[in-house]
């Protein structure tokens, strides 16, 4: 009963007004592509103007983008971070501490690769399944020295004592062990150091700390022994930096903590007796090993007593362990000295030079009869005993070659070469100086390695020693042929396939730096021919992908990674399905990193194809969504790359192809879809919108392919977004037909909108969506043409019959919000000439040419949605409800404003009341009310408004009181 | 109740010289106002020996009885009876470390045969109602440095089957030649005891090489005397088959307390030796004596 009437509208003047508004926006400094720079203390205001005043229309005056004026202001994470500032800055004495910590433990550079990093490298290598045994006894050390006088003779007192120790329940042997369980043990031991310091019992920390040192004198299942040595020294740490602290802790003089370079001037005299006490303490330690290690653990404690104590201590204890009479402990022991020194004096550069040589000076103990004979009790083999020394030796000439000039590397050098050039040297040698050093010496070294006393030092551990250098560094131009032949004829020989691989691995690296594919190709072949022969490559996933890594690293030009004939043959080796994966998806990322143009080269295609269809073959059941998002995006990746330029045909046959071997991957037929409907736009592209027969037929078969394709997805906004998207493709092609059956199709699938959909593993309530899509899809109904065989309005109806039917939730006005811009777009298709048109597409603007039959039709469509609105309206008038009733009513007058032609009277007075509705209760924001009226007002000083100055008059203001 | 007493010497070491002031204070902490009859301190010093159990049946009738020998008694009244307030009360003291005449202040040194010890007591005299208050608190006391120069006196030593005394069966000992030095047998007793040891040459394994420092305490009379080495500790400075013809360090600290610059008086002596002990592998143990001579600069 309200008779809607539409304001006609000139599209083409009201856009050329709001063209001319638009020109203020100063896009001098401000890009909105342009990286937000976080800056502080920004004093400019935010430029909301534009925002609030969008809210009168959408088709009005808005000036400001919102995103721009977003991006004028101070952004709100710089806003965070000028915040966040001053609470960083403003230094907590607790920062401070933590500040020296880390500068104390950087006196070394960062370059030096620490023991923390070496850690783990040990404890996984040096395993055993032997039982292992600890043995503890925690008697008193000292006990002999603390007798007092008394008349029992020296051999009853001693019994006594032991007796005494027994009661303590403290002598605790520990068979059969496992690895695991040794390794708990020890950290049991660890722990109950700390305990018992934190309980200020000081003797019995320091005699777990020694029968811990103890055990390190113990050679029994030696192959366990570098683990040992990892497990037990991070023991002597700890207790280490107890005493180092708590010394420190007793110099607090009046709160004040010693500075970082303290002198020992500065250390009181309680402190320092302290420190005495357990130099004494430790002095007495009868075993040499335990007196040793303990030492070495508080020697940072020095520092305490004297300026020069570390640097006489570190000479004494070096050649303290002279006395070691195994070689492999007393290495251990200088691996550890070297340690400490290391991270306490960096300085003093000698001691490490000492010990190295001391090292040299005993290294023929090794093949002497005690080692020898130890082995054959263990049934150890010489060339895992001599690995064995590897993680010492190595850190020893790390720290050596820290920063060393060339001329004290090439004394080593010449050292260990004096000594008969042994293997095991030679190795360290080669993992512990710089890679430059190795790599300009690697003719030498090639010579030497050849050279060398093998004495069961595996001699493939020593060319994959110096491939990782040449890894590094490169050698001379001239050499590089020859390095690689002389390498490579040594690993080829290579029987075991372990030993192979690991060699192999690190030379591919090389020889993919400095070679072209045909050496590649070489290796590679090589490479399969180890690995095939009883499968041996099964054993050796890690070292393999390794390699493909390495190649793909180097060789990223696909066409010719490709033509390495070998490569294909390659991947063929992983045959366990999830490593095959692995390597596929790596292939992939290189691919989609690097390749920088589209292509068709068949030989790129075909391969790719197959690796992604490898990829894609993975997907089951139990795969994660992750995971399927990766590979479909590195799949869509590869896709988007493929471009057969002008031969759409091909093009499609392409995609037909990748659609029935990417079916199980929905990211992929949704990305199929798009490149389908981009191709159909291209070829109209190309024939400027004329299609010719063979192009429109062309055309139609890509429209069926999305028409077919979308069904078999699953998420149902996907496929409502991908029919409008594939519709308004049809439309613009001219398919009427085709573009129809896809706006019905969403249509009729517009009822099955589940009320919650998931959204990144989230329930959602899924009305936002819903609302968005349809107002996208109203914006295409609009130059949808009426089918001649269907009424008017077809489409415009079934969507609201939808609507209608539509179980929507029930406190929400949703429904509203779309009758209302279902009247937007009726008021647009009342218009003479549509705002918008698809080029060569008639429509009902020129197909019904104004006709009065026409517009009657859409009046009365209109007519009833507005009575839907107000029937709506009317039911929010409870107590609950009044604000949503204020908004909407607002809302619905701003939309009679934009899109009404409020010269008709009883539109006009329907605006008026929706006005004072909006008011009524309270509920209205009376900002935005003056806001609105401003516009009124302006707006009637435009010519043919000036029927909005009666309206403002009649639109009375709210004060709030 | 919780009366507590305490004495406390300035120096963190308890360390004081002939000659020197030993000062402190006595701090007294309780929850009440106390009661006392008079607060007094005594600093006392003395010998004590004590005859060894093979020695007893001996001399037991003349010497085991042997009274401490005295070397410092001085008791001063540190407060006349009254009262103290409750809380902590420190009262500060100071004693001069002098000795009248000729006499020696001792160096601490605790022994099995011989102890010197120097003692600081706090005696609280209380009412017949509360027990007396005692605290003890032992100082050390360092010997004055020795005039005279100490002439370094090293030690060359070679050991081989043919130096060995004691030995039952020298045909079965296995071949070996061990050389070294000490660099002096004249130590100053803060510094360590240094030296080198050369295996040169060993048939059998080298198990272990130790330090092993021995005190020697003669304890005489008129009657006689008993002297008695005891080990006071024991340092390995070889672990395991060494490496042949490598200078291995000899080194060890003098243990604080358990040793004193080597003193001999009328009635006692205390000596030091170190032995350097070879054990090889076949369970062979071959010995070195040196007698030492401490003294403190």
């Amino acid at each position: 009963y309200f008779l809607r009437h539409a304001r006609s509208r000139n599209y083409v003047s009201e856009s050329e007004v709001c063209k001319l508004e638009s020109v203020p926006l100063d896009f001098g400094d401000y890009h909105p592509l342009k990286p937000i720079t976080v800056t502080e203390s920004k004093t400019k205001k935010m430029n909301r103007k534009g925002s609030t005043s969008s809210t009168s229309s959408s088709s009005s005056s808005s000036v400001m983008d919102p995103l721009s004026s977003v991006l004028d202001g101070t952004d709100p994470l710089s806003l965070f971070a000028a915040a966040a500032d001053p609470v960083t800055a403003a230094p907590p004495t607790d920062g401070a501490r933590r500040k020296r910590d880390k500068d104390e433990s950087s006196a070394v550079g960062s370059d030096f690769e620490p023991w923390s990093s070496k850690r783990g490298e040990i404890l996984a290598r040096y395993t055993t399944t032997e039982k292992l045994s600890i043995n503890l006894y925690m008697g008193s050390e000292k006990g002999k020295a603390t007798t007092t006088g008394s008349a029992v003779s020296e051999k009853v007192r001693t019994r006594l004592e032991e007796l005494d120790d027994l009661e303590e329940g403290s002598q605790k042997e520990l068979l059969n062990l496992t690895q695991q369980d040794y390794m708990n043990r020890i950290e049991e031991l660890n722990q109950s150091l700390k305990d018992a310091w934190s309980s200020d019992q000081k003797v019995k920390a320091l005699k777990i700390v020694i029968q811990c040192s103890k055990l390190l004198s113990d050679t029994t299942v030696i192959q366990f022994y570098p683990s040992k040595f990892v497990l037990i020294t991070d023991i002597l740490d700890t207790f280490g930096k107890l005493v180092y602290e708590r010394i420190l802790s007793m110099c607090v003089d009046n709160r004040v903590s010693l500075p970082d370079n303290f002198s020992p001037e500065s250390v009181n005299d309680t402190a320092k007796e302290t420190c005495l006490n357990w130099f004494f303490k430790i002095a007495s330690i009868r075993e040499l090993i335990p007196r040793f290690y303990v030492e070495a653990a508080i020697l940072k404690c020095n520092k305490f007593l004297s300026k020069t104590g570390i640097s006489e201590c570190l000479p004494r204890l070096t050649s303290m362990i002279r006395g070691i009479g195994d070689p492999l402990v007393a290495v251990y022991a200088r691996a550890y000295l070297c340690r400490v020194g290391m991270e306490v004096a960096p300085q003093l550069k000698e001691s490490l030079n000492k010990n190295f040589f001391d090292f040299l000076l005993t290294f023929k103990q090794i093949h002497g009869d005690t080692v020898q004979n130890q082995l054959v009790v263990q049934c150890v083999e010489i060339p895992l005993y001599l690995t064995l020394y590897s993680p010492a030796i190595d850190w020893i000439l790390q720290c050596i070659a820290y920063h060393a000039p060339d001329v004290l590397l090439t004394e080593m050098m010449e050292r260990c070469k004096k000594l008969g050039n042994n293997a095991l040297l030679l190795n360290s040698v080669m993992s512990a100086f710089r890679a430059e050093f190795i790599a300009a010496r690697s003719m030498d070294f090639i010579g030497m390695i050849k050279e060398c006393d093998e004495s069961g030092f595996p001699k493939h551990l020593l060319f994959r020693s110096l491939g990782l250098n040449l890894a590094l560094a490169d050698p001379p131009e001239n050499d590089r042929l020859q390095i690689l032949n002389e390498a490579w004829k040594v690993i080829t020989k290579l029987k075991n396939p372990q030993d192979y691989i690991n060699c192999a691995e690190v030379w591919v690296e090389y020889t993919c730096r400095h070679f072209t594919k045909r050496e590649v190709n070489t290796v590679l072949a090589d490479v399969i021919k180890h690995m095939t022969p009883d499968r041996a490559f099964e054993d050796a996933y890690p070292q393999l992908q390794s390699i493909i890594q390495k190649v793909i690293t180097y060789i990223y030009d696909f066409a010719l990674l490709f033509s390495v004939e070998k490569f294909l043959p390659f991947l063929d080796m992983f045959q366990k399905e999830s490593v095959r994966v692995e390597v596929c998806k790596c292939i992939m990322e290189s691919f989609i990193k690097h390749q920088q143009e589209s292509t068709k080269d068949p030989v790129i295609l075909n391969a790719l194809l197959h690796i992604c269809k490898t990829m894609h073959d993975s997907v089951n059941a139990l795969t994660l969504e992750d995971e399927k998002r990766t590979l479909a995006a590195l799949i869509n990746g590869f896709i988007k790359m493929v471009s057969f330029g002008r031969d759409f045909e091909q093009q499609l046959s392409f995609y037909v192809e990748a659609r029935s071997m990417f079916c199980n991957l929905e990211p992929v037929l949704v990305q199929l879809i798009h490149s389908v409907n981009q191709l159909a736009m291209e070829t109209r592209r190309v024939m400027k919108g004329n299609h010719s027969r063979k192009t429109t037929a062309f055309v139609r078969a890509c429209v069926a392919f999305c028409f077919i394709t979308i069904p078999s997805l699953s998420s149902i906004f996907t496929r409502l977004n991908l029919y409008l998207h594939s519709g308004q493709v049809a439309l613009a092609n001219q398919c009427l037909s085709q573009a129809d059956a896809f706006f019905k199709a969403a249509v009729s699938l517009v009822p099955e909108v589940p009320k919650m959909i998931s959204v990144d593993g989230k329930m959602r309530p899924s009305d936002a969506f819903l609302l968005e899509f349809l107002c996208n899809f109203f914006s295409t109904l609009l130059v949808v043409p009426d089918h001649p065989e269907q009424g008017v309005l077809f489409l415009v109806r079934g969507l609201l019959n939808v609507i209608q039917d539509y179980t929507w939730e029930d406190n929400s006005d949703d429904k509203v919000r779309i009758y209302t811009n279902v009247l937007h777009l009726l008021s647009a298709m009342t218009q003479e000439a549509y705002i918008y048109h698809v080029d060569k597409v008639d429509s009902n603007d020129s197909l019904y040419g104004g006709d009065s039959k026409f517009l009657a039709e859409i009046n009365k469509l209109s007519e009833t949605v507005v009575s839907q609105i107000l029937d709506h309206l009317k039911t929010l008038g409870k107590e609950e409800t009044l604000k949503r009733q204020s908004q909407l009513a607002l809302y619905f007058f701003n939309s009679i404003l934009a899109h009404g032609d409020l010269r008709n009277n009883r539109l006009n007075q329907l605006s008026v009341n929706l006005w004072n509705l909006a008011q009524k209760h309270g509920f209205a924001d009376t900002k935005t009310m003056v806001k609105t009226l401003e516009y009124i007002k302006r707006r009637s000083k435009q010519p043919e408004m000036s029927h909005f100055t009666d309206l403002a008059l009649r639109l009375p203001l709210q004060s709030r009181t | 109740m919780g009366t507590a007493l305490d004495v406390r010497v300035k120096r963190a070491g308890k360390v004081y010289r002939d000659g020197e002031i030993l000062s402190g204070v006595v701090v007294i902490t309780s929850k009440d106002t106390v009661q006392h009859q008079g607060i007094s301190l005594t600093m006392e010093g003395s010998v004590n020996l004590q005859l060894s159990a093979k020695n007893v049946g001996v001399f037991e009738a003349f010497c085991n009885t042997a009274k401490p020998i005295q070397i410092i008694n001085s008791t001063i009244e540190m407060v006349k009876p009254g009262k103290l307030p409750s809380g902590k009360t420190e009262i500060p003291f100071e004693f001069p470390l002098q000795m009248k005449g000729n006499k020696v202040l001792y160096e601490t040194y605790h022994g099995v045969f011989v102890n010197i010890q120097y003692t600081l007591r706090c005696d609280m005299r209380r009412s017949l109602l509360a027990k007396d208050l005692t605290k003890t608190c032992e100082f050390i006391v360092h010997s004055l440095s020795q005039k005279g120069n100490l002439l370094p006196s090293p030690v060359d030593f070679t050991i081989t089957p043919e130096t060995l005394q004691n030995v039952k069966e020298r045909a079965s000992l296995p071949k070996f030649l061990i050389r070294g030095h000490l660099n002096s047998t004249n130590c100053v007793i803060t510094q360590p005891l240094t030296g080198e040891l050369v295996v040169e040459s060993a048939e059998a394994a080298v198990k272990s090489i130790e330090l092993q420092l021995v005190r020697v305490e003669t304890c005489g009379c008129a009657e006689g005397y008993a002297r008695d080495a005891t080990e006071i500790q024991n340092i390995q400075i070889a672990d395991g088959d060494v490496c042949r013809g490598l200078p291995i360090p000899i080194h060890m600290v003098f243990p604080r307390l358990f040793t004193c610059p080597t003193l001999e008086t009328t009635n006692f002596k205390v000596e030091f030796e170190v032995n350097i002990v070879v054990l090889l592998h076949d369970d062979h143990l071959i010995t070195e004596n040196f007698p030492l001579k401490l003294c403190r600069m």
